[in-house]
């Protein structure tokens, strides 16, 4: 085992290369690059027994990839933002092929307008195509989620293809200290990949991805799809514990922070979540008994840990770095689903943030801890919250005066707009 | 290397690859030839499949072939055709996998996949030598669908979308997408058309094809009872036609080298073939579109000047 520092892409590549994976074929979208960059200079040096091929297009590369998987070899392959969303065709049809792929997706916000941070509208886009979804919150995480991904994906219970999740830049780019086990340690864990389920060779003829008609078939398979996606919570479970038993690092699918007593808890995902901590401690230190529950699997949905944790809670803020345009948070909006039939509850509120990389600032924070506190002052929360400073809508004033589309008289907009400034400053 | 080239359709290979009692339609050309193409490829082949008429010989839990099958989606069939090569060679190189149960990789589209949504990852597969057989299935429609025009279909063909109406007595305006030029541009080691109506020529392609490693590609004119509107009983006689009338040039490129391997001795005029279909009978009814027929049959003319040119100069 050594110490090393590494970014989040490169914590994913090192991932990779102690999986033994044999096949990454690669289409580059920023800011995955670094991944696929630190892997093809391996497979060049022959530090690594891996077969490394561009394709034309995403499209392309998650279809490759499937169909090696479904043909028995151990495929790795990461993508971003537009390239996951160019891909999308593939990923309900690589799913449905039940081929144990695992591929990272490092998180970026959606066209248009277009740009480079990120949110999480990309990956949550994908919730229902029948990928299992692991968030990473830390470069360590990322490494070790990728060797957890595989024993989930290739466990026969499962056979479902996974994606892992990183934030682009707040954690690809971030260089933290990571453990990295050695390869004796890792084979332990996950032994090379020799799959037993159906794969293409010449004395065994298989049909896949055969066409159905008449509905009854379809719903069976796809029944079965999210029979095995809930039943790859116990393998999870299963598979974190004895991965905590080897490296000392044990994953659960939700993670709470500060999180026992807490009355007034924040949801989160992904890199932001450490802001929302230190958000927690700083409310805490005034005496606000506030937690954090970090969600690590979306897919399979771990509804039971969401209860438990947040059921004794006063309020819940569920920050939502994604917007569903016409709806609001998508994570609200589940979360809002597991609870509504329980006896015991908590007020749920919404607040959207952290866009296209907006960070969220402390007043944030304490605009979100605010809310919450009012909120069960008078039984209701609004919803939702749309996060905005008021620095960062005087900022855009001017950018849009230089763009000649200054509108000085924006009280409309602002009417609309549960903003910071007008809920949290007065 | 010798290829044992067959004479006439006594030496077809008796063996069957493809089942009787598919869906696809009575009289289907494709069907037609795929049939053919399968006894040369054998059974030891894992086809990949975009979505097309194809698509529905595989309807679970039968299917009609010997071999392995794998539906992948419309754009992108080649690139399915990459992971399994590529997983296959890493099986066997790594000692995973006997190099006797190795399969031929190949690519089963139709025209609208071939011509439009398909072309990048196919240019991709081409640009990187992969090592697989591509086989068209042209009808020059999107025909799973009902009928509509792809890229592949022939100007002044009436398709669903390209109606005949007041504004648009010809039908469509546009000429056919030359797929076999596109393919030649980037030098595989073997191109070649076919048809179903020249089963000895098409078993030879395949045979011939079989010595190159890398891209091996088949254009198949498909006549197509249902959207060419003719009778499933004139399929192979509207195939022959094609190729008597000189629509459809039967040739080879290798290594883009083209030859054109059934030169009619005299060419049918294309009336004969045109004639006849549905999809054309606007030019002959309630009017002849005198100036549109002899367009077609110029275009046809101007092709094989240029090829009688080029290959006489040649020899
Ligand atoms: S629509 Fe045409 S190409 Fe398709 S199966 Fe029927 S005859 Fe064959």
């Amino acid at each position: 085992m050594i110490k090393e520092m590494l970014t989040g892409n490169a914590a994913a590549a090192w991932g990779v290369r102690l999986a033994e994976v044999d096949y990454v074929p690669a289409y580059p979208i920023t800011p995955q690059t670094e991944i696929i960059e630190m892997l093809a200079r391996w497979i060049s040096n022959g530090d690594v027994d891996t077969k490394f091929v561009t394709l034309d297009s995403e499209h392309s590369m998650i279809t490759a990839a499937g169909a090696a998987s479904a043909t028995g070899v151990r495929v790795f392959t990461a993508t971003s933002s537009q390239g996951l969303l160019y891909g999308f065709e593939m990923l309900y049809t690589v799913a449905g092929w039940r081929v144990p792929l695992v591929m990272v997706n490092v998180s970026r916000a959606l066209s248009s307008p277009i740009t480079l941070e990120p949110d999480h509208n990309d990956i949550l886009a994908a919730r229902d195509a029948g990928f299992l979804q692991i968030h990473c919150e830390t470069c360590q995480e990322v490494l070790d989620s990728v060797l957890i991904a595989y024993r989930l994906a290739e466990d026969e219970r499962v056979l479902l293809p996974v994606l892992i999740n990183m934030d682009g830049f707040h954690l690809s780019f971030t260089r933290e200290p990571v453990e990295v086990p050695d390869r004796e340690q890792v084979v332990r864990f996950l032994p090379p990949y020799r799959p037993k389920h159906a794969f293409f060779k010449a004395s065994q003829p298989m049909a896949q991805g055969t066409a159905v008609i008449g509905g009854s078939g379809y719903s069976y398979f796809k029944y079965q799809m999210h029979f095995a996606s809930m039943g790859a919570l116990d393998v999870y479970r299963e598979v974190s514990e004895e991965f905590g038993r080897l490296f000392g690092r044990s994953y659960n699918t939700t993670e709470g922070y500060m999180i026992d007593d807490a009355e007034y808890i924040l949801i989160m995902t992904n890199s932001f979540s450490t802001l929302g901590k230190a958000a927690v401690k700083r409310a805490r230190e005034k005496g606000v008994k506030a937690g954090l529950l970090r969600l690590r699997l979306l897919r399979p949905f771990p509804e039971l840990g969401i209860k438990e944790a947040i059921r004794k809670a006063k309020a819940v803020a569920i920050v939502d770095q994604n917007i569903s345009v016409g709806k609001g948070g998508i994570l609200y909006s589940e979360i809002s689903s597991v609870m509504y039939n329980e006896k015991e509850r908590p007020l749920l509120l919404s607040f959207i943030g952290g866009l296209g990389g907006k960070t969220i600032s402390s007043e944030e924070f304490e605009f979100i801890f605010d809310r919450m506190i009012e909120a069960v002052d008078t039984g209701v929360g609004k919803v939702p919250y749309l996060l905005y400073t008021e620095m960062e809508w005087k900022e855009m004033e001017k950018l849009k005066n230089v763009a000649g589309k200054g509108n000085k008289n924006y009280s409309n907009c602002r009417g609309e707009t549960h903003n910071i400034t007008e809920h949290g400053k007065e | 290397m010798n290829i044992t080239t067959i004479k006439s359709i006594k030496d077809i290979p008796q063996e069957e690859n493809l089942s009787p009692g598919t869906p696809t339609c009575a009289g289907c050309g494709g069907l037609l030839s795929l049939r053919h193409c399968l006894k040369v490829l054998g059974e030891k082949i894992v086809v990949v499949n975009a979505a097309g008429c194809f698509t529905l010989l595989a309807v679970y839990p039968f299917t009609p072939f010997k071999s392995s099958w794998l539906y992948t989606a419309m754009a992108c069939a080649p690139a399915g055709a990459q992971g399994i090569r590529d997983a296959l060679d890493i099986l066997i190189r790594k000692g995973r996998l006997d190099s006797k149960e190795n399969l031929k990789v190949v690519v089963l589209t139709g025209d609208g996949v071939a011509y439009d949504i398909g072309l990048a990852s196919t240019s991709g597969a081409l640009y990187r030598n992969l090592d697989f057989y591509y086989i068209c299935s042209d009808n020059e429609a999107y025909g799973n669908t009902g009928f509509q025009s792809s890229g592949a279909t022939p100007f002044a063909s009436k398709t669903g979308t390209t109606p005949i109406g007041r504004i648009s007595p010809t039908g469509l305006e546009l000429s056919k997408k030359n797929l076999f030029e596109i393919w030649r541009s980037h030098t595989p080691p073997y191109l070649a058309t076919i048809s179903p109506a020249h089963p000895v020529d098409l078993i030879n392609k395949f045979k011939k094809a079989e010595q190159y490693k890398g891209p091996k590609l088949f254009i198949n004119l498909s006549p197509c009872p249902a959207g060419w509107v003719t009778d499933p009983s004139h399929s192979a006689k509207f195939a022959r036609l094609a190729v008597d009338t000189g629509i459809w040039a039967l040739k080879e490129a290798i290594y883009g080298e083209v030859k054109h391997t059934v030169v009619p001795k005299s060419f049918k005029p294309v009336e004969e073939y045109l004639k006849g279909q549905g999809r054309f009978a606007h030019l002959f009814k309630p009017v002849r579109q005198e100036e549109t027929l002899k367009r077609i049959q110029e275009m046809v003319d101007q092709y094989w000047d240029n090829v009688c040119s080029r290959e006489s100069r040649k020899r």
